[in-house]
């Protein structure tokens, strides 16, 4: 990061060292922590005290009004035998695979594709365009792109009448409607919103790596795909982490498309946890059960957060050689 | 989105030969790519193809239909039925609000972490970061009986101080990495010079770090505006509501035949589509510098 000019240089004729900052042991200063107050107390508030809250509030059962009745474990009984949930977790996995396997694996071969072989033979400019093409999905808001989509979808949409036109009107469908084309559906235009974002972070990550290594690979006779397992894999793989957790962590917790596309529907056969929490909280009036679905949810995602966060530390450990 | 590709210049003696070059399968893989990006862009086709179509045509003709005129009563009957501008403007008082406020959160935070060192601050940092992670549902029904005890329900002020919150958790991990390895030799230097902690932060760690805190805004910005659950869970009426939970909340409706309903979408993505016009570059530059770090 370039340092900009118009920080104060030190005057080499200055009196020497005229107020010796006070400092506690190994260098830290207790009057830091005034700077984190404001946002401790936000943080407090906004994001501890409501996570206790739903934590109480999950063993307990309560419609919002009058007080809540103390059940201890109940709620998290009942969700053990509850359908409807288990169906919700098993959808996740699917939304795991929409929105991070096949978009991971897909995004590392465009963005190889794109950053070797087109941005290098063609045009630069054709690469930046194609880019732009798969990532537009990702800077809208996602719930208008499950409106649009749930508008094709529908039996008198545009994917039927293209069926049509192109002979396979056979094919046509109530593809959301289906139970058994419903969850294929929401997989596919989360695939279509998701992929964008690897393509981006890849091509980036890319462009850090030394062309050196390419070349002495060339000489050495490796072909393209030899080059792709043995250089850029290992090359990207911190980026390749952070793309796999944080797009993880955003298909364990998607709402807004369920939401426009299926409302978890039909049958269940699209809803997740998070719809279902909502649905449980806003329309069912059952706060405590909401909150005991919440409360697994959010035990889920931080173990695999840490379990992510610890095979990184594990695998950059064993790159030092350790 | 311009993003500078180095080439390395071949060395000398050393036949440029590639495979690439050698056969067609460049303009094979091109063609396979082409098709994959025409492929995304189809729904916006349609969403442009039927959003200036007249519900009569759109009855006879279909979805694929080429439109006989160029019809917009789609596009008026739905920035007048849902006030539009007013929604843009919950939108962006929302959005923008919560970018400075969860920038500037996010550097005084960073600023006791990342530089001030405090004690345990791996452990703070942790917490910020897990904190940004967790499903909102989490936090929403106790949000949501504080905000109606308090009389802060369906008012945008709830939304912006939660959204400053949760994407400031974000900052404050990123700005706290990137404040660790700010040299020490500039707050010596500043400090030398008898600057305190306030004007050691205004005047030195601030103008570094301005491009940094340029991507995080519009990140911020970007990433408020695109919410759903915690708006539309709080804000229900349509003085208050933002631009995609007042299209999610007519779905369904009466009024939104399928023309409106793409036209309605359109304009929805309107704005979005701008910001990454304006902001590409910066995007593009910030991703590649938190990569290089």
């Amino acid at each position: 990061m370039a340092v900009s000019e118009t920080v104060a240089a030190p005057h080499p004729t200055a009196t020497p060292t005229p107020r010796k900052p006070r400092r506690g042991p190994r260098g830290r200063d207790a009057a830091y922590w005034l700077y984190l107050l404001p946002g401790a107390v936000l943080f407090i508030l906004v994001i501890g005290a409501p996570l206790v809250g739903t934590g109480y509030l999950s063993l307990t059962k309560w419609s919002g009004i009058g007080d809540p009745t103390f059940v201890g474990l109940d709620n998290y009984q009942q969700l053990l035998h509850d359908d409807v949930f288990w169906a919700s977790f098993r959808n996740t996995v699917a939304m795991i695979v929409a929105m991070v396997v096949v978009p991971t694996l897909l995004g590392l071969l465009l963005a190889a594709v794109l950053f070797d072989v087109i941005g290098r033979r063609f045009k630069p400019r054709t690469a930046a365009a194609l880019r732009a093409a798969f990532y537009l999905p990702q800077v809208l808001p996602v719930v208008v792109a499950g409106i649009v989509w749930g508008w094709i979808l529908r039996p008198d949409g545009a994917f039927n009448s293209l069926l049509d036109a192109v002979g396979l009107g056979a094919l046509r469908h109530d593809w959301l409607g289906d139970p058994g084309t419903a969850l294929p559906a929401v997989m596919a235009v989360m695939i279509w919103v998701q992929i964008g974002y690897p393509v981006v972070v890849f091509m980036a990550a890319l462009q850090r790596v030394d062309p050196e290594l390419y070349e002495a690979a060339e000489v050495d006779g490796a072909n393209w795909l030899h080059r792709f397992r043995a250089i850029t894999l290992p090359q990207i793989r911190p980026e390749t982490f952070v793309v796999a957790l944080t797009c993880t962590i955003a298909a364990l917790k998607v709402f807004g498309p369920i939401f426009a596309l299926t409302r978890g529907g039909p049958e269940n056969a699209t809803n997740v946890p998070s719809y279902f929490a909502y649905y449980t909280f806003f329309k069912k009036l059952q706060v405590g059960y909401g909150s005991a679905i919440s409360t697994v949810l959010t035990v889920i995602i931080v173990v695999v957060a840490v379990l992510f966060i610890w095979m990184q530390a594990r695998s950059e450990r064993r790159d030092r050689g350790f | 989105m311009a993003v500078m590709i180095t080439e390395a210049p071949a060395p000398a003696g050393r036949p440029v030969r590639d495979r690439h070059h050698r056969g067609v399968s460049r303009w094979v893989v091109l063609a396979l790519v082409t098709v994959g990006a025409l492929v995304m862009l189809v729904p916006f086709a349609f969403m442009l193809l039927n959003a200036f179509k007249s519900p009569g045509d759109y009855s006879s003709g279909g979805p694929l239909s080429w439109p006989t005129e160029f019809y917009t009563k789609g596009l008026r009957t739905y920035w007048t039925e849902v006030n539009f501008p007013l929604k843009l403007w919950n939108s962006t008082l929302i959005a923008g609000s919560v970018a400075v406020l969860g920038v500037a959160v996010s550097l005084l935070n960073a600023y006791a972490l990342g530089i001030g060192r405090v004690r345990g601050r791996l452990w703070i940092v942790g917490l910020f970061l897990l904190a940004n992670m967790l499903p909102q549902e989490a936090l929403i029904y106790p949000l949501y009986y504080v905000a109606k005890e308090i009389g802060l329900y369906n008012t945008q002020l709830s939304v912006i101080i939660i959204f400053t919150v949760i994407q400031s958790a974000f900052g404050t991990y990123l700005l706290a990495s990137v404040m660790g390895t700010f040299p020490r030799s500039l707050l010596e230097a500043a400090a030398l010079d008898g600057a305190g902690k306030w004007t050691v932060l205004w005047r030195v760690v601030f103008p570094n770090l301005r491009p940094t805190l340029a991507v995080l805004l519009i990140f911020f910005f970007i990433w408020t505006w695109n919410e759903f659950l915690i708006p539309l869970v709080m804000l229900i009426d349509n003085q208050t509501q933002t631009i995609p939970v007042a299209l999610a909340s007519l779905q369904g409706d009466r009024l939104m035949d399928a023309p409106t309903t793409n036209a309605g979408s359109l304009i929805s993505l309107v704005p979005a589509i701008l910001f990454f016009l304006i902001f590409q570059r910066t995007l593009a530059r910030g991703i590649t510098a938190g990569a290089e770090k």
